[in-house]
């Protein structure tokens, strides 16, 4: 890694976090280092559960999948059944929202139109299947059901917007 | 997530006997991509474990008890910022609710923090720049706020 400005930052903020939570859960027991400390560690556990074989399979999809396949299917010219494979795609996915960056940078880079890729974004964020029987369960299938109806046009209109407004995808 | 890792071995498995070199490379870009954004991932899941360490679920429960403009706006600003995991987020929903509190305060603290990502930013920026992950998270926010209105009518 390229030890630029910005990533000696990155590691000096988690170093000082780190600092903060030892000096908070061995020598001073203080509450917040120790809530702190655990939520870390649920977290690093979550992120590496799942973001090591996301990237495996976002480094396949690059090398293996076609350029032409992806345009055909969610490049500027699809209609919008291309929205159903967004959907499809980010409710069979697990994990938290920033794992799907990764992605949605793929799709763009492979030729997926800008407003699919915010519409996968929009899905993966609202209704990822674990997550949502997971709400079912606390909050029952009405609130659910409302929620996803409302919620549906909400990021498919936000994914339009996003397309239209010269949005570009870095790296 | 075990069935997501094994399905993904499978492929990879899958992949390796169909073109070992193709794989290899694969394989090699996939890490790179992950070592790449390893400094901003690790901002970010230090912000998130700050974050959840400042809000309990007894410190919600306080802040989105009662049903007025100021509490909603709260249950907007914290569900934005944070970004508290589901098995943390719907029990304390599902609590508020049987205590009272309106679908519209639930609801928009819900989707604000399923939709809005303010301690994500620093991943987001690097994918996407600051001018479309600002225009993303606003207009996830306006939606939200959208949404949380209309659910509090229906329910």
């Amino acid at each position: 890694m390229k030890v630029d400005r910005k990533n000696a930052a990155s590691l000096g903020a988690t170093g000082a976090f780190l600092l903060f939570c030892a000096w908070g859960v061995w020598l001073a027991h203080n509450d917040l280092a120790n809530r702190a400390a655990g939520s870390y560690l649920g977290f690093v556990e979550e992120m590496l559960c799942v973001l090591p074989m996301m990237f495996l399979l976002i480094g396949v999809f690059d090398v293996w999948v076609p350029r032409d396949v992806v345009e055909r299917h969610v490049g500027e010219r699809a209609g919008p059944i291309a929205i159903l494979w967004m959907v499809l795609l980010a409710m069979l996915q697990a994990g938290p929202l920033y794992g799907a960056f990764p992605v949605a940078a793929a799709l763009w880079k492979k030729g997926c139109a800008a407003r699919y890729v915010f519409i996968y974004l929009g899905a993966f964020s609202v209704m990822k299947l674990p997550m949502l029987s997971f709400e079912i369960t606390f909050l029952g299938w009405r609130f659910s059901l409302v929620r996803l109806l409302f919620t549906l046009p909400v990021f498919i209109t936000i994914g339009y917007i996003m397309g239209r407004s010269r949005t570009c995808i870095v790296q | 997530m075990l069935a997501f890792n094994l399905i993904g071995l499978c492929i990879l498995v899958a992949c390796f006997a169909l073109d070992r070199r193709k794989t290899v490379r694969s394989v090699r870009r996939g890490l790179t991509m992950f070592w790449k954004i390893a400094p901003e991932m690790s901002v970010v899941l230090v912000l998130i474990s700050i974050s959840l360490a400042f809000l309990t679920p007894a410190q919600l429960r306080q802040w989105l008890s009662a049903d007025t403009p100021a509490h909603f706006a709260t249950a907007l600003v914290v569900g934005s910022i944070a970004l508290i995991p589901g098995f943390i987020a719907f029990p304390l929903a599902g609590v508020l609710l049987k205590n009272g509190a309106s679908v519209t305060l639930v609801a928009g603290f819900l989707t604000t923090l399923l939709m809005v990502g303010v301690v994500t930013l620093p991943m987001e920026v690097r994918y996407f720049g600051w001018r479309t992950a600002l225009f993303r998270n606003g207009l996830s926010f306006v939606g939200a706020v959208a949404i949380a209105l209309a659910m509090g009518r229906v329910l």
